[in-house]
């Protein structure tokens, strides 16, 4: 049971490191870079979470497909100009002050509340496979905002083909 | 044929000659109508003397035009031969309503619709007057075949003429004084393109235009009265007028119809070249001759007198105006008579000479001696038409000269036209047994009889009855008299005028000889009733004039009267006779006495420079200057006042819109500006301080939740 | 050690989302931006994972997968006005872009 501990630690701290890291770094490329080790993290805390397919999912399509979609990006935008500028803009420390403050309230609600998911460890399902019953009810219950998600993604094809494009 | 009720017809004549001048006669000329800037005679004395010859077309209008007057003439006699014979001696003949026009308030608050007929009259005076203006006027048709044979636009001549004849039988045919104003008007309009015949002479159309305005100052008084009369009468046609004045007493002081005769005499006076008004007269000679003849001292001018004889019953009531007219009347003879005794052009003696005449007549109006008046009208239409005629011939002869001092001997030369003159100057002087001894001395003796009448007028027309025989005499001496005093070219040129032009002189002289004995004194009762016709024949016109009449007087004394005025006429032309015929004044007539009395008639009384002074240059370009000053000061002023105020209203406009309507739309927006500012820092177009404002309100949110 | 709970996977989560909107909200990069909202929304997805697996719910991973979905679109059309902008206004910088305000 502690290597699920440990996996687990290993995993947020990927997560959470690249996530620090992704904000924080000047050059966009190297932002992308540790985004691709925060999104890896996240993968693996799907696995430690029995949802395989989620994490070929976020393999496949964040890191495989957001991110080279990102870094196709960096490269037709020349952001030289905008890494020797400034980073952060001048509203930082408000934001910061905020963020802290919502921090400390989701965590005292956090911390009140945490006694009430103190479960059972869930049993091991033995049903099929998790990959299978994602389709049972994707395509079953799920079936219509299935089908709507695709009406959303080829609108987003059009959308982003259409702001892209120099003329139509 | 009943002439009576065809004496519309009479006027229509001339019109048509006219008409048919006026669009055909053009075919008719075949002289260019350059050639009408010539002088009368000049084109004579450069062509063959005798060559008299008229081309075929010519002949058609000497024998159409002349022939129309004929024909009025004819029936102007066949109408006032029925007119004898019939028992009111009036006769109205109206064809239609001329003028209508909406209904208004009389003055005495009566409702009136104005109106006036397309109607003529034919009374006693209308009838002497249409045989004056045709008989006559067919005379000096005659007479222009003759002395117009040679000068360029004949045609044109012959169609004012024509329609002068029109409108002058309109004007004494109308019977109201709407349609007596139309001709009226209208011979006004020939007058002034006659006197402008000769157009392409400055003096001419200056002439013919001062003609024209002088008499609109007339016409105004003319217009006045007449509505006034409408106002009061409530009808212009003279019957109506006479019908309703005839009960009225006469007026004591200055009143309205006084007022309303005072405004038909300023028409009369302009018409009539009476003393204020007189100045177009001679400057009217500028036209031909016959139409001076025929217009300005036969017919024309003396429509003035014709109309107050035809407003009789007005004036008869107005006693005021009526010594105004006689004392207009004789002031106006005195002074044209002593204006006319040193003039030496022919023509302007002669001229000067119908002012006075016509001052005359007006005394016989103002003391109420209307038939006298008209009466005098006769006998002066013929004898002074005589003279005019003569007048051309001589300057016919002459070649165009008008001057008298270049003139003398001429009595041999052209002896029709000495006779017929000689006969007419003595007429017009007033040797017993002539036209104008009748006329004038009766004017004389009504002067000095009528209620109305005084010593004094008598006195000017005595004075002016001398003056009158002295000028005419002096035209007589110095023209045939003595010897001659014009060049050899000219001398050389001198005959006697065609038999077109003497025949009507003569048939002229021998009605001025004739004409005066149907109005004899009443004092030469040896001659019986029938020679006192002309007054019987007048009488029903002038009864409601003469009710208060007839004040006895001593025969004796009328008789002194009568050889005072036969002597002073005799007197005076001895009196010329011993001055011009006297070597020095004939060798040298220029030279004759340099005196200031001279200077001043010789320059008229200075009367053309003083209106030019007050009224031409005083009002016209002194006043033009001031109305320069007025358009500068109150109109300009008035545009530029406008433009301040516009400009000051705009930009008080400006300023209110600036301060007031925009200051509150900007004080509104400046509020809500003050008042949004928090919130405007809010909406920064950043979309990160957006998603900040997000945090925040989450970070609220959650606080108060967790602190319920 | 104490055993993974629930719990430490909503920490999890919630860091996450802290860091992400710290980046959303702080950083001028919009690119980074968008980095930023993609770290946001993998915080969402952890959360719906764990609940998943909490109450044994495969509606969470199945919201999961919308979520991706959506990110996914997200990512698309962002980026698409990201080129449109640059090509515009030759900035990629979110403060510099103000035009709609007052």
């Amino acid at each position: 049971m502690w290597l699920d501990t440990i996996f687990f630690y290993v995993f947020a701290l990927l997560a959470l490191a690249g996530a620090v890291l992704t904000v924080t770094r000047r050059n966009a490329v190297h932002s992308a870079i540790w985004l691709i080790v925060s999104l890896l993290g996240v993968a693996g805390l799907y696995l430690l979470q029995h949802a395989e397919f989620l994490f070929a999912v976020q393999i496949v399509l964040y890191v495989g497909g957001i991110m080279v979609l990102f870094l196709f990006v960096i490269m037709l935008v020349n952001l030289d100009q905008a890494a020797r500028e400034r980073q952060f803009n001048k509203q930082w420390w408000v934001a910061l002050a905020c963020i802290l403050v919502v921090s400390a309230e989701a965590a005292y609600v956090l911390y009140s509340g945490a006694d009430s998911f103190k479960l059972a460890a869930p049993a091991r399902a033995s049903e099929p496979g998790n990959v299978e019953q994602l389709a049972d009810v994707l395509f079953s219950k799920y079936l219509l905002p299935f089908e709507v998600s695709s009406v959303l993604l080829l609108v987003a094809v059009v959308g982003s083909v259409v702001m892209a494009k120099k003329r139509i | 044929m009943n002439f009576l009720d065809h004496i519309w017809l009479i006027p229509l004549f001339p019109l048509f000659g006219a008409v048919v001048m006026l669009i055909l006669g053009r075919r008719f000329d075949p002289q260019a109508p350059s050639d009408a800037a010539l002088a009368p005679g000049l084109v004579e004395s450069v062509e063959d003397h005798g060559h008299h010859a008229i081309g075929a077309a010519k002949f058609l209008v000497s024998l159409l035009c002349p022939g129309m007057v004929l024909l009025s003439f004819l029936l102007s006699v066949g109408a006032v031969i029925e007119l004898a014979s019939t028992a009111g001696k009036v006769h109205q003949v109206i064809q239609f309503t001329w003028l209508a026009g909406l209904p208004f308030h009389r003055a005495d608050g009566a409702l009136a619709r104005f109106s006036a007929d397309w109607g003529f009259l034919l009374d006693p005076l209308s009838s002497v007057m249409i045989l004056i203006v045709t008989g006559i006027g067919f005379l000096i048709h005659v007479y222009s075949t003759g002395y117009m044979a040679h000068d360029g636009g004949y045609y044109r001549f012959f169609a004012y003429l024509n329609l002068f004849v029109f409108f002058m039988l309109m004007l004494v045919l109308a019977n109201n004084y709407a349609l007596l104003f139309v001709g009226w008007e209208g011979v006004g309009l020939c007058s002034y393109l006659l006197i402008g015949f000769y157009f392409h002479k400055k003096a001419a159309g200056d002439a013919a235009k001062k003609a024209f305005i002088v008499n609109r100052i007339g016409d105004a008084g003319f217009i006045l009265g007449m509505l006034l009369l409408f106002a009061l009468v409530g009808s212009v046609r003279f019957l109506d007028v006479n019908a309703a004045l005839a009960g009225r007493a006469p007026e004591t002081s200055f009143g309205v119809l006084s007022v309303l005769a005072l405004l038909l005499f300023l028409g009369a006076a302009g018409k009539s070249a009476q003393f204020p008004l007189y100045v177009w007269l001679p400057d009217a000679m500028e036209g031909p001759t016959p139409v001076s003849a025929l217009i300005h001292a036969a017919t024309m001018v003396t429509a003035g007198v014709y109309m107050i004889a035809r407003s009789s019953a007005l004036f008869a009531l107005t006693p005021e105006t009526s010594t105004i007219v006689a004392a207009v009347g004789a002031f106006t003879a005195i002074f044209a008579a002593s204006i006319a005794l040193v003039q030496n052009d022919i023509k302007r003696v002669l001229a000067y000479s119908t002012v006075s005449q016509l001052g005359f007549m007006f005394v016989a109006l103002g003391v109420g001696a209307y038939w006298v008046a008209v009466f005098h009208l006769y006998t002066h239409a013929f004898f002074k038409a005589l003279l005019f005629l003569g007048a051309g011939s001589v300057i016919h002869a002459m070649s165009g000269e008008q001057d008298m001092r270049r003139m003398g001997g001429l009595k041999d030369k052209i002896p029709v036209t000495f006779r017929t003159m000689f006969i007419g100057s003595l007429a017009i002087a007033g040797v017993p047994g002539l036209a104008g001894f009748f006329s004038k001395d009766e004017i004389l003796w009504q002067a000095w009889s009528s209620p109305l009448g005084s010593k004094s007028i008598f006195a000017v027309g005595l004075v002016t009855a001398f003056m009158t025989a002295f000028y005419m005499w002096r035209l007589m001496f110095l023209t045939f008299y003595g010897q001659p005093r014009m060049d050899a070219h000219t001398a050389a040129h001198i005959r006697e005028s065609p038999i077109s032009m003497t025949v009507p002189l003569s048939v002229l002289a021998l009605l001025s000889i004739a004409g005066g004995w149907i109005g004899v004194p009443k004092l030469w009762s040896v001659f019986g009733d029938g020679f006192r016709a002309f007054e019987h024949w007048l009488e029903p016109v002038f009864a409601a004039a003469h009710s208060a009449e007839e004040a006895h007087h001593e025969a004796s004394v009328e008789w002194l009267l009568m050889a005072l005025s036969v002597s002073v006429a005799v007197g005076a032309i001895l009196l010329a006779r011993r001055r011009y015929l006297s070597k020095a004044v004939q060798e040298e007539p220029e030279a004759e006495a340099p005196g200031l009395l001279h200077k001043i008639l010789l320059n008229k009384w200075y009367v053309d420079e003083i209106y030019d002074f007050l009224f031409v240059n005083g009002l016209a370009k002194r006043g033009g200057t001031l109305l320069g000053r007025f358009d500068s000061a109150i109109v300009d002023g008035g545009v530029n006042g406008a433009a301040w105020l516009t400009r000051f209203t705009s930009r008080f406009s400006i300023w209110w819109d600036t301060w007031i309507v925009d200051g509150l739309v900007r004080l509104s927006a400046f509020t809500v500006k003050v008042w949004s500012y928090p919130v405007r820092l809010v909406q920064n177009g950043l979309v990160q301080t957006y998603a900040l404002m997000v945090m925040a309100g989450l970070a609220v949110i959650l606080g108060y939740y967790m602190s319920r | 050690m104490h055993p993974v709970t629930t719990v430490h996977y909503l920490v999890v989560g919630l860091a996450l989302l802290l860091i992400g909107t710290i980046g959303v909200l702080t950083r001028r990069n919009i690119v980074v931006i968008l980095m930023s909202i993609e770290l946001i929304l993998n915080a969402v997805n952890v959360n719906l994972i764990a609940f998943s697996r909490h109450l044994q719910d495969l509606s969470g991973q199945i919201f999961a997968i919308f979520v991706i979905t959506v990110a996914v679109a997200e990512a698309a059309v962002g980026l698409g006005i990201l080129i449109a902008l640059f090509r515009n206004k030759e900035t990629v910088l979110a403060d510099e872009v103000d035009l709609l305000k007052w």
